[in-house]
Formats: structure tokens, C-alpha cells, sequence
């Protein structure tokens, strides 16, 4: 992917590396998330890769028991902050203003900075692995284990500096996005002419904004607890470790959201469009959107059902979880309902759609059976919960993000990738996965937990840790042939063309890849369906004036200054003052460039 | 025709799949207990709604990829939606959840209510990486096999010495966490006396040698029970062969008594490791991963941390005289 950068981007220059530094394009940030997303989603799959060579037989010796835990934490963390999240960042950067017709962000330097401090967030966690010291305390890092007693090597202190500089980076996209969506719309893109997409960015951003904060304080607790001798989750000093858990669930559940929502919107998105007809019940699905975002912020406590909460609380959060299966569930109806009848283009993309639906549902309803707290005491902190989370985070939130891959790589690159060797990747991604994860319902049924490097022989857990081996390989090698894909591909000549979909939203109305400025003519938008609207009425595209007087915001170096004054201070707050001291002068430094700044 | 064929044939190899791994020693699916038939109540309920929701969808989902797929002069009907059927179809999705939610609610009165008078008090409590297990009407303090009578409530009181873990007896009863700092409380009442123990092992993450913190449950008849407690309560055996007698004085010798207590012994009374007044009685040593024989006690004295990861147990550089008078004491304290 490494080479896509260049490829994507203006001709070559001795100048490319400096405008890929200073850009606030929101196009360029947002090809800069995929590849960094993309290239951390294939440091997740080596780990992931390595933990399943370990458990492929009972009593393995691939890895030791403190790697393992080093390797399962780092999965997650990787998995979920530095590849999901980044990758579906990547495509509210670049379609955002090209969803709702503007020209960029509201604010384009602090969306570079936002990259910048994520790259940051995301260097400071996994060079923990060069010290040897990655984090091993799971990604829900449960207090008191995760203290200093417990846990007395700098690994945890990587885990709070790392997720805060992460963290950091996405409070300020999610403002960024949500003020974009609110102010920047085009003439007649009211609310509810929104893409569905772009609701769920919507949704995602507030849960996001309101849900970080909480981690934030978290984990700077946990990093006073840890180096400065407070004691907020330690017992018997008065403090809880029941207290992490609430604080981490009340932003670890609406992550989850955040995670799979962007999916949903993308399925939503290309089911229309290769189905030829308009969403099912668009209504439906965008209130169902924001009810599970809504919902998503009383549930946490699911996560805690073997805490001792008590009775009242278990049936309170046993209800409020169940009931998140309800806008879940109208919304795969929507999506049957929108291929019901249509005229469905067999793409790669709709595979992958088609696929999201399918693996998905298994997620969803796995989900609502463990929602229920007595069958949770079987289920949690098994197997069976690991396949629940792969159903929904990979069955979901990946398929999803693959079938926006396919459908708008075109448009990102002018060029379509082969439908060919898409297919057969999707296949290899799909039997992969479902012969990886799959088998993990048995396993938790036959009582293995999860988080264990090792097993007996003696347990009947052989033969399908076996199975699920043999899977994660097949789903390589999808992994690999989708690479090639796009390798591939961008050695060819960009022939796509500027809609070769037949799209629905404005993004098909310009060239593809987009100019700098996204449309020459700001469009007006009729219908919920613009583009439809306007074929079906014969309303041509609006003329190209002559001359076009255009103002863009110029290059700034400031972001990425600002960006390695954070990275400065988050190292420092693992090694020296110093160091710190110094990221606050670069800062400082920044902000005030940044501040004097000429914009024209 | 071909998509429900498809969905058919996968439905009965799903069944098979789910019903072979019911059938392992640690599986959730076999209720021994009161505990364990309540959540097994819901379980069932939950399990089959799930599986026809699965099935229903993906049956659609084929369906109409197959009855809609690109084909020669098709148009694409233009609609946007149906009122009156999605307002219909969000029944059902409340109807399934209300229906798990019921048995639910009826299973979790049951299992967090009070337990029954007369119950017989265990207080387990975590330590990284075994279980410890007190009769506080016995006088018994033992380690990682748990006895309880059939018929008769347990009552278990759980407590952790350092981080968090989990009590889970897949067959007996569903998982409670031990918290530093707090006290839970679960009970269930075990159905039949059995010689085969039930497995179990902890199930929350607590750091290097999770992995390795297992325990068992022995469901013995009320006087295979009486015994059992008669004979843990008592003092250890005195040792009897010479080997043995040398292997008292080299657990004092090489500073075992700092960490564990052998009743009888006046030297040893070290709280931080297993009690191991009567481990000789016991079927397996390190908290459950191995079995209790002269080979592998040889094996985990002579490298703690080489065998559980992390172990609190540290390598005390026995020697192979050392290991063996060791072990003939351990053997010997029946």
C-alpha cells in the first residue's frame, strides 16, 4: 500500500513528500489515514496471525505466555484504534465534503492535525514492542491488575500515553466532522437529505465527543495511579477497581458503535447504488442509526454482569441491551428491503455487502443471546464471546470497509480494481473468516475462556482451535490478494471515469480523482438522491465557468509541527521531563506559527 | 429451492457441530446443578430463537441475492420504502427480545437471590494463580479442589488476594468475579454425587499464568463428604519413612514454611502460598495442571516459573537429593 501514496497523489516531484507533510486537502488526509490504517490493520493480522499459530495445538510453544498476553492486548488495541477506526476515517475524510458538497472541512489544518496526532498516538503504542514492554493487561486493562504492583514494567504507561495521544487525535476530527456536517452542507441537503452514510458519521462523531472524555480521564487516573502514587482503582486504599470498569465501558460500549456504524453507512450506501433503486425505508434506518447511538450510552454495564452489580442492575442492563436489537434489527430489514425487487450488480462491493449482512446478523443475535445475564455467566470471558466481537468488528465493520474500498476506489484513484481477483479475494476473506470464527462458538460452548496461551489436550478443544488455525491462513491470503489488487491496479491507466457505478450522491458528480477544490460549480441538491433526481428530470450538470475563482487554504507545515510537539510530550511522558519540556516549547511553537498564519 | 437446500444442509451440520462440542468435560451445556438448569432454562430459549433469527436471514439474504442478481431485461422496481411494513416488521425483532427477556428476568431472581437456609459456607478466594477454598465450619483451609455434598446448597463467599478473577464451574455454576476489595456471593446446589470431578478454571484475565489457574469441584455423597472433612480437618500425617522425615526438615531448610502452612507442623505457617496440609490427599498440584504424582512434583520443584509462567513460587536451586526427600514428604501428607 506504501506505494499508493505516491501513485494517488499529483505527478512526481522532488517536492511530493513536502505536500503530502503540508497538506489540509481533506482528499490527501484522507488517502494518509487509509494507508496508515491499512498498514497497522496488517500488524494486527501478524499478531493476530501469531496468536492463532500459538493455540493451533494444545500446549503450544510458538510464543511464551508473556508474549502471548503482550500479543492479545497489542491485537486489540491495534485492531480497533489504529486500523478500524483510522480506516473509517479515512473515508468520512475524503467523502464528507464530497457527500454534502462543499470544498473541504471547516477546519482543514486542525483535520492534518488530527492524522498527525493519530500517527502519533499510534507510534507511541506500538514501539513498545521494540522495548519488549508492550502492553499485557488486555485492551480493557483491569484495575488492580494493571498497576504498578501488578504490572511493573513501562508497558501499561505505553497503553494510557498511547490511547490518550490517539484519543486526542480523534475528539478533534469528530468535532471537526461534526461542525462540517452541521454548516457546510450544499444548497437544498437538508437533514434528511443526507446520505445515509453521512448520518452515520454523524452519529459516530457525537458518540465519539461524548464518549472520549471519559476515557481521557480514565486513563490519566490510571497513569497517576501508576506514576504518581494515586490510588483511583487500587483497593484497599480506598480506591476501586469496579471504578475502571465503569469508566472504561461507558466509552468502551459506544466504541463498539463507532466501530460498526461507519459499515452500516457504507452498506447503505452501495446496496442502493449497485441494487439501482433507492434505500429501503431511508428514514427508518437513519432514526435507527442515532437509536443505537443513543441506546449505546446505557448499556455498559453489560460488560460487568459478573461483578456482583445485583439483581436490579442486571435486569435494567439486560433490558436496555436487548433492546439495541431492535434498530439493529430494522435495519437489516431495510437492507433485504432494498435489495428486494432491484436489479442487484454483482460487484465486488455488493459481495462484500451482501457478506456484512449475512456475518453481521450472527454478530448481532450472538450479541442479544448474551445480553441475557444469566446465559452472560457461560458465556463471558469465553470463547464464545470472541467469536461474538469478530462477527460483528470483522463479519461487520471490516466487510463493510472493503466493500467502500471497492466502491470507491475509483473515485479516489480513477481507476477500478479488478472484479476478478476482487472476487476471489472476497471469497478467500469469507470462507476464511467464517472458518476462523466460526468454531469459536464451540470452543466457548465446550468452556475454553479466552485470553489463555495454553490448553490441555484432555478438553475436546483440539480439533476446532485446529479449524480456526487453518483459517486465519486462508484469510491471508485474501488479505494478500487484495493488496496485489491494488497494486496492480495502480499501474494501470485511470480509466474509471467519473461515475461508473451509476451513483446516487454528489461524490459521482465530479471527476475522478476529485480536483482540489472538489466541484467547480457548488452543486444544488433536489432530492435525496441528487444525482438520480436530476437524471430522471433531465437536469444537466451545471456548466464549468471560465475562469474559476476558487479560494483553497494554503499548505501549512504547522499541523505536522504541532503533531510531533504532542508526540513529543506523550514520549516524555514515558521517559523524561525533558522531553516533555521540549514538546511544549515545539508546541508553543506551533500553535503561535499557526495562529500568525497568513490564509490566503 | 437451491438457497434453502444450502441453508438446510448448514443448519443440520451446525446442529451436529453444536451438539458434539455440548459434550466436552468442561462444557456449558450440561447442567449438573440448580444454578446451571436456570441459566440453562434461558439458555435454550435464547439458543433457538437465535439460531431460527440466523436462519431466517440468512435464508432472505440468498434469496434475494439469487431472485435479484443482475438478469437479462430486469428493471429495478422504484420504491423507498413501506410504511405500514417496517412499522410491522419492528414487532418482530421486539417480539424475539421480550421473548428472551422474560425467562431471563425469571433466571436472574433466581440465581442472586438469598441462598437457601442451611446452606454450606465456602469462602473462595483468588490469588494469582491458584484458588484458595476456607470452610469457616470446618476449620479447613485447602486449595484448588473444592469438595461439596450433593443435594445440599453451597454457599460461596468470593474474595480476591490480589487482582481480579472469575469462579466458574461450567456444569455447576455460572461465573461470578472475585474483586480485591469487594465480596461477592453466588450459590447453587449440585444435583448427584459423582467420583469424575467437575473442571473448571478462571475466567477473567489476570495476568502471565491465567492460563494455568485451574481448580476442580468434587460432588460427593453426604458421607463420602463427612469424611472428607473429618479427615482435612485433622493435622497432617506424620511422615513415616526416612526419606520423608529428611523431606520435613527440608521444608523448613529450604524455607517452604515461609510461604506455607502444613497443620501439625509448628514451623510452617506461611499464609502466602496453598495450604498443603493434606496435599498428598489431592489429585493435582499448580493449581490444577498437573497431576499428583513423585514425576511431576519432581517437575514443578525443580523450576516453579518454568512450569506456570510467573508463578509467586520462585526456582530454589533444589537439588536432585533435595527434590526427592521433597517430594516423599509432599507424597506423605495424605
Amino acid at each position: 500500500m506504501a506505494t499508493a501514496v505516491g501513485t494517488v497523489g499529483h505527478t512526481h516531484e522532488e517536492s511530493t513528500v513536502w505536500k503530502w507533510l503540508t497538506t489540509v486537502d481533506h482528499k490527501k488526509i484522507g488517502v494518509l489515514y487509509l494507508v496508515t490504517g491499512f498498514a497497522f490493520f496488517l500488524i494486527g493480522g501478524i499478531e493476530a496471525v501469531l496468536i492463532r499459530t500459538q493455540l493451533a495445538v494444545p500446549n503450544g510453544t510458538v510464543l511464551d505466555a508473556g508474549l502471548y498476553n503482550q500479543l492479545f492486548t497489542m491485537h486489540a488495541l491495534t485492531m480497533i484504534f489504529l486500523a478500524i477506526m483510522p480506516m473509517g476515517a479515512a473515508f468520512f475524510n475524503y467523502f464528507i465534503p464530497l457527500h454534502i458538497g462543499a470544498r473541504d472541512v471547516a477546519f482543514p489544518r486542525l483535520n492534518a492535525l488530527s492524522y498527525w496526532v493519530l500517527l502519533s498516538g499510534g507510534l507511541i503504542l506500538t514501539s513498545s514492542f521494540l522495548f519488549g514492554e508492550a502492553p499485557d493487561g488486555g485492551w480493557f486493562a483491569y484495575a488492580p491488575l494493571t498497576d504498578e504492583t501488578f504490572s511493573p514494567n513501562k508497558g501499561l504507561d505505553f497503553y494510557t500515553v498511547g490511547l490518550v495521544v490517539a484519543g486526542l487525535a480523534s475528539l478533534m476530527s469528530s468535532l471537526n466532522f461534526a461542525v462540517t456536517i452541521i454548516n457546510m452542507r450544499a444548497p437544498g441537503m437538508t437533514m434528511m437529505r443526507l446520505p445515509v452514510y453521512m448520518w452515520m458519521t454523524f452519529v459516530v462523531a457525537f458518540l465519539l465527543i461524548l464518549s472520549l472524555p471519559v476515557i481521557t480521564v480514565a486513563l490519566l487516573q490510571l497513569y497517576f495511579d501508576r506514576n504518581f502514587g494515586t490510588h483511583f482503582f487500587t483497593p484497599g486504599t480506598g480506591g476501586d477497581p469496579i471504578l475502571w470498569q465503569h469508566l472504561f465501558w461507558v466509552f468502551g460500549h459506544p466504541e463498539v458503535y463507532v466501530l460498526i456504524l461507519p459499515s452500516m453507512g457504507i452498506v447503505s450506501e452501495v446496496l442502493p447504488v449497485m441494487s439501482r433503486k433507492p434505500l429501503f425505508g431511508y428514514t427508518a434506518i437513519v432514526m435507527a442509526g442515532a437509536a443505537i447511538g443513543v441506546l449505546g450510552f446505557g448499556v455498559w454495564s453489560h460488560h460487568m454482569y459478573t461483578t456482583g452489580l445485583g439483581t436490579v442492575p442486571q435486569y435494567v442492563f439486560s433490558a436496555s441491551t436487548m433492546a439495541i436489537g431492535v434498530p439493529t434489527g430494522v435495519k437489516v430489514f431495510n437492507w433485504l428491503g432494498t435489495m428486494y425487487g432491484g436489479n442487484i450488480r454483482m460487484t465486488t462491493a455488493t459481495y462484500y455487502s451482501i457478506g456484512f449482512i449475512a456475518l453481521f446478523t450472527i454478530g448481532g443475535i450472538s450479541g442479544v443471546m448474551h445480553a441475557s445475564p444469566p446465559v452472560d455467566g457461560q458465556h463471558q470471558d469465553s470463547y464464545f464471546i470472541v467469536a461474538h466481537i469478530h462477527y460483528v468488528l470483522f463479519g461487520g465493520a471490516i466487510m463493510g470497509i472493503f466493500s467502500g474500498l471497492f466502491y470507491w476506489f475509483p473515485k479516489m484513484t480513477g481507476r477500478l480494481l479488478d472484479e476478478t481477483w476482487g472476487k476471489i479475494g472476497f471469497w478467500f476473506l469469507f470462507v476464511g473468516m467464517n472458518l476462523t470464527f466460526f468454531p469459536m462458538h464451540f470452543l466457548g460452548l465446550a468452556g475454553m475462556p479466552r485470553r489463555i496461551y495454553t490448553y490441555d489436550a484432555d478438553l475436546g478443544w483440539d480439533t476446532w482451535n485446529f479449524v480456526a488455525t487453518i483459517g486465519v491462513y486462508i484469510l491471508v491470503v485474501g488479505i494478500l490478494l487484495f493488496m496485489l489488487n491494488v497494486f496492480m491496479t495502480l499501474r494501470k491507466p485511470a480509466t474509471a471515469g467519473d461515475d461508473p457505478w451509476g451513483g446516487a450522491t454528489l461524490e459521482w458528480a465530479t471527476s475522478s480523482p476529485p480536483p482540489e477544490h472538489n466541484f467547480d460549480v457548488v452543486p444544488v441538491v433536489r432530492d435525496r438522491d441528487p444525482l438520480w433526481y436530476n437524471r430522471d428530470h433531465n437536469i444537466p450538470m451545471p456548466e464549468r465557468p471560465a475562469h474559476l475563482h476558487i479560494h483553497m487554504p494554503p499548505p501549512s507545515y504547522f499541523p505536522l509541527v504541532l503533531g510531533i510537539g504532542i508526540l513529543l510530550i506523550g514520549v516524555g511522558a514515558l521517559s523524561s521531563l525533558a522531553i516533555t519540556a521540549l514538546g511544549v516549547v515545539v508546541a508553543y511553537y506551533a500553535v503561535w506559527g499557526w495562529a500568525l498564519e497568513p490564509t490566503e | 429451492m437451491f438457497s434453502g437446500a444450502v441453508v438446510g444442509v448448514l443448519s443440520y451440520l451446525l446442529y451436529l457441530a453444536f451438539a458434539d462440542s455440548a459434550n466436552t468435560p468442561q462444557s456449558t451445556w450440561m447442567p449438573m446443578s440448580d444454578n446451571t438448569d436456570n441459566i440453562h432454562a434461558v439458555y435454550q430459549v435464547v439458543f433457538y430463537l437465535a439460531a431460527a433469527v440466523f436462519i431466517l436471514i440468512l435464508f432472505l439474504t440468498l434469496l434475494f441475492t439469487l431472485m435479484f442478481r443482475e438478469r437479462e431485461g430486469a428493471v429495478a422496481q422504484q420504491f423507498h420504502g413501506n410504511s405500514k411494513l417496517e412499522v410491522l416488521l419492528v414487532g418482530v425483532p421486539v417480539l424475539i427480545v421480550v421473548a428472551m427477556m422474560v425467562p431471563s428476568f425469571k433466571a436472574i431472581a433466581q440465581n442472586t437471590a438469598d441462598p437457601p437456609k442451611g446452606a454450606l459456607e465456602v469462602v473462595a478466594i483468588g490469588h494469582q494463580w491458584w484458588f484458595e477454598f476456607q470452610y469457616p465450619e470446618f476449620g479447613i483451609t485447602t486449595a484448588n479442589e473444592l469438595h461439596v455434598p450433593a443435594g445440599r446448597a453451597v454457599s460461596v463467599t468470593l474474595k480476591s488476594n490480589d487482582v481480579i478473577h472469575s469462579f466458574w464451574v461450567p456444569q455447576l455454576v455460572g461465573k461470578v468475579d472475585m474483586v480485591p476489595g469487594h465480596t461477592n456471593h453466588l450459590w447453587f446446589t449440585p444435583d448427584t454425587a459423582r467420583d469424575e470431578a467437575y473442571l473448571a478454571q478462571c475466567a477473567e484475565f489476570c495476568g502471565a499464568s491465567h492460563a494455568n489457574m485451574r481448580f476442580r469441584v468434587f460432588v460427593d455423597t453426604e458421607a463420602k463428604f463427612s469424611d472428607w472433612t473429618k479427615a482435612t480437618a485433622a493435622d497432617a500425617a506424620k511422615p513415616a519413612s526416612e526419606l520423608a522425615k529428611a523431606g520435613e526438615q527440608q521444608f523448613t531448610a529450604s524455607g517452604c514454611i515461609g510461604c506455607h502452612t502444613v497443620k501439625g507442623n509448628p514451623l510452617a505457617q506461611g499464609k502466602a502460598g496453598p495450604n498443603l496440609t493434606h496435599i498428598g490427599s489431592r489429585t493435582t498440584i499448580a493449581s490444577g495442571i498437573l497431576p499428583n504424582s513423585a514425576e511431576p512434583m519432581h517437575k514443578w520443584l525443580a523450576n516453579p516459573p518454568a512450569v506456570k509462567p510467573g508463578s509467586k513460587m520462585p526456582n530454589l536451586a533444589l537439588t536432585e537429593e533435595q527434590i526427592q526427600k521433597l517430594t516423599a514428604y509432599l507424597e506423605s501428607l495424605k
